[in-house]
């Protein structure tokens, strides 16, 4: 079996998530009908709503089932975008820190070509990390024009955390809504949405070992969107018929999450922290030359960084050629980058932290997870050398060649 | 794997021969369109998304290799420089050269590979000392080693095509449909694949712009005008727009475009013939001549589907002092531009080739 090193991309579907999905797959009723069966799939449907809702720290109300993460971001977004437009009112700014997921930049850039938004990226730090300061200053400078702020929790690529709750303080003073993507940290960091006071907040099921095709939309209870899908009305601001197995499954995921977080530190961030921190030095003594991007995992006690994730640049190769050959030898790994029908890109997060695009080319993501052990860690660690050298002899694509 | 029928069918029979192979598609164009359009380009998503499915049923891994800056540099930007120059270049053997057979081969070979495997038809014999040599195809229609004719000893010694033997293209369609990839009845590429609509004129002017200029007889007499030299090609009839004809009544053909004058010179028919072409830059595809300064027989080719042609070719020292390749056909070319690329075979076996700088017309001007 190949070493699987790419959690972030998706994670094993946990067993209890499995059993529930089969068992509810197998039952009949639409969670909308009046009868009996219906009102089985409704009940399934609700207790789902409730434990997801646990997991996140919000009430089952402000839980919007969706088909994803990429689904919720849009919703969230785009949704708050609209609400906040009125007859006679007009807010275009959205300000957004740069190296968001594609799923946010995509919908915004959207907005801005569509519905005459204006994007306003607010500038990160080396390691992609948004100031408060920063933040109150765009705001000071754009004011009441302002719709929404959307930023990322903890960063896919890179895996580091911004300081949400500070950040959303600041925006509530300007009295402005924050929508924040926490695909990338559900399951990895506690998510306290009333803490926060977010006024929505994605999340995906299969980024915690819940089925893909899942996903919610938190959306407090004094916050509204624009739906994006029209319909039956069958949830607050959402159509569609209701998922009744699916939610399920990502419920049993859920539970997990909550059980985690709810009794002092968490025993499975300690553990992949720790196994991270094995890979990163491991990583460094076997090719002294990698850059490690994003937060130092030994400040702050860790808190500013995904405990599973650690991301490398390597000089003078393609991330590409390494993922290749890392693959060949059985380890699945990630660039971290958008890949459109495989064309690769210098990564936007990398950019967005000033890394310049020669150095950015040789990124590589390691993301760990459920399952994953010291043993897989080490043997990566091993095969590490013979890749690099090979993949480095590969260089650019650019060399002069054949003759 | 370019999506097509061809590259699905030698990896497959790449395979079965006992080779250890992945399936690797080539990103060429950093927007690559969504849906393939009729038989027109070759890097939509959609193709890419077919090299994939190929490669499934073949039971093979599969990636994309991003060789967009290559290709731009290398490829479309030399195209266009050609052009420009007044000469007429071909971007499918500028490809084989730089990116298929260059780029791609260097990278793989680093990475650990040890050959590139394409669907060109095409042979690759062994001569008895061992020495590597391309032949052309099996099936004369589908033959592509005019297209290799680029490569070199080194090049053909890392290069395996499975194709080269089979006797005709339906049989490869055949192969596909029974090994069941989807791919069976896809139209076979053609044109220029990156410009999509085929309207190469059209797309050369929005990178090179329009400008009037004058069309001359070889007498240099003014005897229409055009919108730029970059539209014409040698040997070209359409398109010329003269309002009155030859004083001879015979059709006029492009004879000479000179780029730096933005003047297209004209002719009759005759006045195509080239009695010799030169260039000095050439390739021997395996095993150079003995005594390549000598006279040795050969036979030569112009175009991907033009009939080869006897002649004699050596080489000698250009008006510098530097080595060029000259060729004398025993019967004159027709239609001969300079940038074309031209194939030196001795039998089915590629010799080599050079890209043609100069040419020496059959008929002199009548002074």
């Amino acid at each position: 079996m190949p070493v699987y090193l790419d959690h972030a991309a998706t994670t094993p579907l946990l067993p209890a998530a499995r059993s529930a999905y089969i068992d509810a797959l197998s039952l009949v009723g639409n969670p909308s009908s009046i009868h009996s069966q219906g009102q089985q799939a409704k009940r399934m449907l609700e207790e789902a709503r409730e434990a997801i809702a646990e997991s996140v720290g919000a009430e089952p109300v402000e839980v919007i089932l969706t088909s994803g993460g990429t689904e919720s971001i849009n919703l969230g977004a785009k949704g708050l975008w609209w609400a906040r437009q009125g007859p006679g009112v007009q807010r275009p700014v959205v300000l957004m820190p740069g190296g968001e997921h594609h799923a946010t930049v995509d919908a915004v850039e959207w907005l801005a070509r569509h519905e005459g938004a204006q994007v306003v990226e607010l500038p990160v730090d080396s390691v992609g990390r948004l100031d408060p300061a920063v933040l109150r200053s765009a705001l000071e400078l754009h004011g009441a024009s302002v719709a929404l702020v959307t930023l990322i929790w903890a960063n896919n690529e890179v895996g580091t955390v911004q300081p949400v709750a500070s950040l959303v303080a600041v925006a509530a003073e300007f009295g402005v809504p924050v929508h924040v993507d926490a695909v990338a940290a559900y399951g990895y960091l506690p998510i306290d949405f009333h803490a926060v006071g977010a006024a929505a907040l994605s999340v995906s099921a299969h980024k915690i070992g819940g089925p893909v095709g899942v996903g919610a939309l938190v959306l407090a209870r004094r916050s509204t969107v624009e739906p994006l899908i029209h319909g039956g009305n069958q949830q607050r601001v959402r159509s569609g018929t209701q998922d009744a197995a699916g939610a399920a499954a990502f419920a049993a995921a859920a539970r997990g999450v909550t059980r985690e977080f709810s009794d002092g530190p968490s025993a499975f961030v300690a553990s992949l922290a720790a196994l991270r921190d094995r890979l990163v030095a491991g990583v460094r003594s076997a090719v002294p030359e990698a850059v490690l991007r994003g937060d130092d995992p030994a400040a702050d006690g860790g808190r500013g960084r995904l405990p599973g994730n650690a991301h490398f640049t390597f000089p003078g190769c393609e991330g590409d050629s390494l993922l290749f050959l890392l693959d060949m030898a059985g380890f699945s790994v990630s660039t971290g980058s958008a890949c459109q029908a495989g064309v690769p890109e210098v990564s936007h997060v990398l950019t967005a932290m000033g890394v310049p695009d020669d150095e950015a080319r040789g990124a590589l993501r390691f993301t760990l997870g459920h399952g994953t052990t010291a043993e897989e860690i080490d043997a990566l660690v091993a095969a590490l050398p013979a890749a690099y050298s090979s993949a480095r002899r590969a260089g650019f694509a650019a060399r002069e060649v054949g003759r | 794997m370019s999506g097509g029928v061809d590259s699905a069918v030698a990896a497959a029979r790449a395979v079965e021969a006992g080779h250890e192979v992945v399936g690797v598609h080539l990103a060429l164009s950093r927007m690559p369109g969504t849906l393939r359009t009729g038989s027109r380009g070759c890097c939509t998503i959609e193709d890419s998304m077919d090299a994939q499915r190929a490669a499934n049923k073949i039971g093979i891994p599969y990636y994309v290799w991003d060789f967009s800056e290559r290709f731009k540099a290398d490829v479309v930007d030399d195209f266009i420089a050609e052009y420009s120059a007044g000469r007429t270049p071909n971007p499918c053997m500028r490809c084989n050269e730089r990116i298929k057979f260059a780029a791609l081969l260097e990278k793989a070979l680093d990475l650990g590979f040890d050959a590139v495997c394409t669907g060109h038809y095409a042979t690759i014999e062994t001569d008895a000392q061992g020495n590597r040599e391309l032949h052309r195809a099996a099936a004369w229609a589908k033959d592509q080693s005019y297209v290799l004719g680029v490569l070199t000893a080194e090049q053909i010694a890392h290069s395996l095509f499975p194709l080269g033997a089979t006797p005709s293209k339906a049989e490869v369609r055949a192969e596909a449909a029974a090994r069941g990839f989807s791919v069976a009845g896809k139209p076979d590429s053609h044109d220029i694949c990156f410009i999509p609509d085929g309207d190469t004129s059209g797309w050369l002017a929005e990178r090179v712009g329009t400008a009037t200029g004058e069309i001359l007889d070889r007498e240099g007499a003014v005897v229409g005008s055009h919108e730029g030299a970059h539209a014409f090609t040698v040997g070209q009839r359409r398109g010329l727009k003269l309002g009155m004809p030859a004083p001879d009544g015979k059709p006029r053909f492009v004879l000479e475009v000179r780029p730096k004058e933005n003047t297209v010179v004209v002719g009759p028919k005759e006045a195509l013939d080239i009695a010799e072409i030169a260039g000095s830059r050439f390739t021997w595809a395996g095993l150079a001549p003995e005594h390549p300064d000598l006279d040795f027989d050969c036979q030569v080719q112009i175009r991907a589907h033009a009939d080869p042609v006897d002649a004699v070719a050596r080489v000698r020292a250009d008006a510098e002092g530097a080595p060029e390749l000259v060729i004398t056909p025993t019967t004159p070319l027709n239609g001969v531009a300079p940038g074309q690329t031209a194939v030196v075979y001795v039998g089915t076996r590629v010799l080599g080739q050079c890209t043609i700088d100069r040419t020496v017309s059959a008929v002199p001007v009548a002074v």
